[in-house]
């Protein structure tokens, strides 16, 4: 398993910036976004 | 596992990532708090039925703002999926992947390996550093891929549109625009095995960086390897998976695992137990390549 360990060490490090994220409010600014219609996104912007 | 239970898990989950059924019927979009949850696949949030975001499209709304903050959350994410999955979301769990895949099952001649191919692969590099974080982050205020090239939100505008009068009134050249690009990848994935995979998706970029050490990847007993090259000779990503197993470009659909004659090939988390040197599988004809 130790060829698999450089993944492991990654997943930790991409969880950690997510708590990181969360910690900050960031999911809260993804939302703002998400909520609602993106007129650029849809090609209406 | 065969093509018929990949097609389920990818329409599982395009189904679960668009669970917003009354969304396609009533228009409007979800706007509940699971939306704040980056979705693995490339998935507009402006689609009728969304329940998360798109990790692209929430990249972006980080780059562009006036006031930069670094994205921890939707970068973490990003890394923690590539080095899980790496390139397997592509082909398991990406719903603009797999419509892409079911307008190829329409029965025409395809055409995967052509000159331009190879230098096409890196366009989609081009497209992450420049309209996903480049201009975004240089000029600000928009979202240059979601904006001019993103045929995933084009799809969703149609839907709304379909549903809504004063969206229709609002529609001028960037719609027509966003769906000329559409109407070339549709097009295009008649011709070519999933286009917009292949040259032009920036998340199937930064996952295509992860595969090498996924947790889940390909394993290659170079012991049982007889080069007969049938695992190039099947994969509709043109990538030789007796040279490299592990290509940025292998999206794990898995059909060079089933087609190996040696069983030299093998998907999955757990580190291949290979043959011994001395063992009964040795590599003596490696040059009946086809």
């Amino acid at each position: 398993m130790k060829s698999r360990l450089p993944a492991l060490a990654l997943m930790l490090a991409g969880l950690g910036l997510t708590l990181t994220g969360i910690l900050l409010g960031q999911p809260g600014g993804v939302l703002m976004k998400a909520a609602r219609i993106c007129m650029e996104c849809v090609g209406l912007g | 596992m065969d093509n018929k239970h990949r097609f389920g898990i990818q329409a599982a989950a395009t189904l679960l990532q668009n669970a917003n059924f009354k969304g396609f019927f009533q228009g409007g979009i979800y706007s509940g708090p699971v939306k704040q949850v980056c979705v693995p696949g490339l998935n507009c949030y402006s689609c009728p039925g969304a329940v998360g975001a798109c990790p692209i499209g929430s990249l972006q709304s980080f780059l562009d703002a006036r006031t930069f903050r670094l994205p921890y959350y939707v970068v973490g994410l990003l890394i923690f999926f590539g080095a899980l999955l790496g390139r397997a979301v592509c082909g398991f769990l990406c719903p603009f992947g797999w419509i892409q895949e079911l307008i190829g099952l329409i029965p025409v001649k395809k055409r995967n390996r052509f000159r331009l191919d190879p230098s096409l692969r890196w366009v989609k590099y081009g497209v992450l550093a420049v309209l996903v974080i480049g201009l975004p982050l240089g000029l600000k205020l928009v979202p240059y891929f979601c904006k001019y090239l993103c045929p995933s939100g084009t799809l969703a505008g149609w839907m709304l549109a379909a549903r809504d009068s004063i969206l229709r009134s609002q529609l001028g050249a960037l719609f027509t625009w966003k769906s000329a690009v559409l109407i070339a990848v549709i097009t295009a994935s008649l011709f070519i095995w999933r286009p917009f995979c292949k040259y032009l998706c920036p998340l199937g970029a930064i996952y295509g960086l992860f595969n090498r050490v996924s947790l889940v990847r390909m394993e290659l007993d170079r012991d049982r390897c007889v080069g007969c090259g049938a695992c190039a000779g099947v994969c509709r990503m043109c990538v030789d998976p007796s040279r490299e197993p592990n290509s940025a470009e292998c999206i794990r659909c898995g059909d060079c695992v089933r087609t190996c004659p040696m069983q030299a090939l093998q998907l999955g988390v757990r580190p291949m137990k290979k043959t011994s040197g001395d063992g009964k599988h040795t590599n003596k004809s490696k040059t009946n390549r086809g």
